[in-house]
């Protein structure tokens, strides 16, 4: 049998991009909200309007973030990929997904209980804004690509049109 | 000439003037909707060499003339091939010509990509939309200098899947050993399965080392210039950044003024630069 | 360009000022259709002459911000006015040409240059200037325009230096006058002294000198070269506008002045500034086509980048207000153009200003810019 390694969940947190270099102190405490979890292809993470109550880092496989819309069907938003972050808005009231977040193949995460993380985030204010400085990337980051796609690049100048 | 910085012009394959050879369409394929590659040859002489990033001017009997960069592969003369997209009266007249018709030729012209500079490094194409079509022949440069380059990655965004230019050859070359090939739209329905997001999100994940990379940018100046924010903030150098600009040409070889940004004639000075030479024109309002 | 550096300037003499005619006589014999300015419709341009009485003597401009009128001078010189309107430009680059024809299957014609050998009589200092600047945009560059310099080649430079400057002259600023040093093949210097008027006229190239060689005078004495550079030093000091210093480098620092957007709420767009430039060189293609569409033509004219279409892109201009089209031609004349042809694109002949039709002055406007920046 092929030597395998049994990462504690801290570990796996403290090797995960959204918190490498974290203060280990924080990512222990960290590991007491999490859990690994796993999705088959197709599954939702989450659906939009549910309760915001686990996030995920992605550690295997993709998420698609979705909408439906009647008549266009399952528009796909962003796929998130290993590495980053399943979810944000579970950061502020009223806690609740916005987006369905589906499966695209198997996909591997840590679950973190939000509720967990955030009452410590309360109990420990630098504890929260060092937590918070890795968030607020993230969401700057998408924020910014969403910008780019807003603008529509790529449209063919026949719909952007100020044509002479 | 003062301090404006460009890129070396290559001494030979330029031709001038503004007179057209003739070319007859040998082959036309349609691409995307808007879209279609033409495949031409000259009828006299020999046929057309260029190096990647040169473009030439097209011209349509009665109908005018405008530029378009080379989508073909510098080591394979026999044919010239151009994606055009159908836009203006005359790229349409371009996407309209069948299969034996004629058309006047100019070039190649302009500066090349600076392939070269890649050689014993990590090569990363960044494309978005039709920008796929002028950095085209530096992946077949790449793939027959494939031992010569540590890796090959070609990152490619556009609108949405049905968008993807050289779809097949894409897939093609992301089975190929020593390619990697990264495609993001902006947006996508259920059929979709690939990635769902912006071409600079595709650059930090695919870099292998930044210190040893030279990347080539070509797609809508915005992207190209969050593109070249992305890779410097991955650590690639911005001398290491290339890319490839766009605007008004009329005549190609520096007569008549129209393709200026700022210091820069693009039809002579480019269109191909080093970021740093034209990163500050970039944000210029209306230059 | 170093036209006259190969073939320095030397022999100089001294003809009376009625020998004119024998000078463009000679012109005429040597092959050349002679051409000056003449005064047409209340302003100068530059046309072929029968004789030099064909030129405006005594007259000169009366020229200002928007305005240039043509009035009696103080005395009786050919050469008291400055400018005809437009320069050689159109000599050497006609304002519109047919580059080829396309006949059925693509066969195509092009159009032969005509180049008749033609001597230009009084080209100002900032014009010689001017067509050096022309001379580096179509042939210094990777691809050389045949047509210019066929054309170039066929004209016969006879520069006159001036003795007055109009109030829209700034050549001095420029560098570019108002005494030629170069790129000429004769040189006059037009001398009024009492009753004594004479012409000092020297050589700047081999077919100059053969010119000269033809005339009857006598060797150019101290006193009327002394005369004739005094005369220039005192065009150049009464000159009142000029190009502030360090222009270049101000203007690349001015990319997003808000005065652009003052000069905008004057500008019309209306591209008089760059027809009457003698250095705005840009251009676009026009096709024509016969009604069944088997004949077709392509034509050059002139452009100017004050016109909306002249930065389209597929979508859209890219320089939609008139604020970014002034601050484009100027700052491609007096900025860019140092970076493009290692030299300014600006000659200092002040036409644009007199043919603004709402007296936008370039030096002005340099100069606000320069206030401006310093402000900021």
């Amino acid at each position: 049998m092929a030597e395998s390694k049994i990462h504690s969940i801290a570990e796996i947190l403290a090797a995960h991009p959204c918190f490498a270099g974290l203060d280990p102190a924080i990512t222990d405490l960290l590991g007491g909200c999490a859990s690994n979890v796993h999705f088959a292809n197709g599954r939702y993470l989450f659906k939009a309007e549910e309760a915001a109550d686990t996030f995920y880092l992605l550690r295997g496989g993709d998420v698609a973030l979705e909408l439906r819309m009647p008549g266009r069907g399952r528009l796909t938003v962003q796929t998130l990929h290993p590495g980053q972050v399943v979810g944000a808005s579970w950061i502020l009231p009223p806690y609740r997904w916005r987006f369905d977040a589906r499966a695209v193949g198997d996909v591997r995460a840590t679950g973190i209980d939000a509720a967990c993380l955030r009452g410590k985030c309360d109990d420990d204010p630098s504890m929260g804004y060092q937590v918070m400085q890795r968030f607020l990337p993230i969401v700057a980051e998408r924020l910014q690509t969403t910008r780019l796609r807003l603008i529509d690049l790529y449209a063919p100048p026949a719909e952007v049109g100020n044509a002479l | 000439m003062s301090d404006v910085q460009t890129l070396d012009r290559p001494q030979a394959a330029q031709s001038g003037g503004m007179l057209p050879s003739i070319y007859e369409v040998r082959r036309r394929r349609r691409e995307l909707a808007d879209c279609v590659t033409l495949e031409m040859a000259p009828l006299e002489g020999a046929p057309l060499s260029f190096a990647p990033g040169q473009f030439t001017m097209l011209y349509v009997h009665g109908v005018g003339e405008i530029a378009v960069s080379i989508s073909g592969n510098p080591g394979n003369g026999e044919a010239l091939v151009q994606t055009v997209r159908s836009v203006g009266a005359v790229s349409k007249a371009v996407c309209g010509l069948a299969e034996g018709a004629r058309l006047g030729v100019r070039g190649p012209l302009g500066v090349p990509w600076p392939v070269e500079q890649a050689l014993g490094k990590h090569l990363m194409v960044v494309a978005g939309g039709l920008g796929l079509a002028p950095t085209r022949p530096i992946i077949y440069w790449a793939l027959a200098n494939r031992d010569r380059l540590k890796s090959i990655s070609i990152v490619y965004g556009t609108r949405s899947p049905d968008q993807i230019l050289y779809a097949p050859q894409l897939l093609g070359w992301s089975n190929t050993e020593g390619l990697q090939v990264g495609i993001t739209v902006d947006r996508a329905g259920e059929d979709w399965t690939g990635r769902v997001g912006v071409v600079t999100e595709l650059i930090a994940p695919m870099l292998h080392d930044p210190a040893e990379t030279v990347a080539m940018l070509c797609g809508p100046e915005i992207m190209m210039r969050f593109a070249a924010d992305a890779l410097a903030d991955a650590g690639v150098s911005q001398d290491d950044v290339y890319l490839s600009l766009e605007r008004n040409m009329k005549c190609g070889i520096g007569w008549c003024g129209h393709c200026q940004l700022g210091p820069h004639l693009l039809c002579r000075d480019g269109p191909v630069f080093a970021y740093p030479a034209v990163r500050d024109l970039m944000t210029v309002w209306e230059l | 360009m170093d036209r006259a550096a190969a073939e320095p300037v030397d022999r100089s003499i001294v003809i009376p000022a009625e020998s004119l005619d024998t000078l463009i006589g000679a012109l005429r014999d040597g092959g050349y259709q002679v051409w000056g300015a003449q005064e047409r419709d209340g302003a100068l341009g530059l046309a072929p002459l029968a004789a030099a009485a064909d030129l405006p003597r005594g007259r000169v401009e009366a020229a200002e911000a928007g305005t240039v009128r043509l009035t009696d001078g103080p005395r009786p010189a050919y050469f008291d006015h400055t400018l005809p309107m437009q320069g050689l430009k159109r000599m050497v680059y006609p304002a519109r040409e047919r580059l080829y024809a396309a006949g059925q299957a693509m066969s195509l014609e092009e159009d032969p240059v005509e180049a008749p050998p033609i001597a230009v009589l009084g080209v100002r200092p900032c014009d010689l200037a001017a067509l050096d600047t022309l001379t580096a945009v179509f042939e210094s560059g990777p691809f050389v325009d045949d047509r210019f310099r066929q054309r170039r080649a066929a004209l016969f430079l006879v520069a006159v230096n001036c003795m007055r400057p109009a109030a829209t002259c700034f050549c001095a600023s420029m560098n570019t006058g108002p005494r030629a040093e170069g790129g000429f093949d004769l040189v006059l210097d037009e001398v009024m002294e009492g009753d004594r008027h004479v012409f000092v006229v020297a050589s700047g190239s081999a077919r100059g000198r053969a010119v000269l060689d033809a005339l009857a005078g006598e060797e150019a004495g101290q006193a009327d070269r002394e005369a004739a550079r005094a005369g220039s030093q005192a065009c150049a000091e009464a000159q009142r506008r000029h190009m502030p210093d360090g222009v270049a480098a101000l203007l690349k620092q001015s990319y997003d002045d808000p005065h652009w957007a003052n000069v905008a709420e004057r500008c019309l767009s209306c591209a008089n500034c760059t027809l009457v430039c003698p250095t705005c060189f840009c251009s676009t293609v026009e096709d024509r086509s016969s009604l069944d569409g088997a004949e077709a033509e392509r034509w050059r004219r002139w452009d100017s980048c004050f016109g909306l279409d002249f930065s389209y892109l597929h979508g859209g201009a890219v320089r939609t207000e008139t604020a970014s089209r002034y601050r484009q031609w100027m700052t491609h004349k007096l900025s860019h153009w140092h970076d493009q042809f290692g030299m300014s694109g600006c000659v200092g002949c002040g036409r644009c200003i007199g043919w603004c039709p709402v007296g936008i002055d370039i030096t002005a406007e340099a100069q606000a810019l320069a206030a401006s920046e310093q402000a900021a």
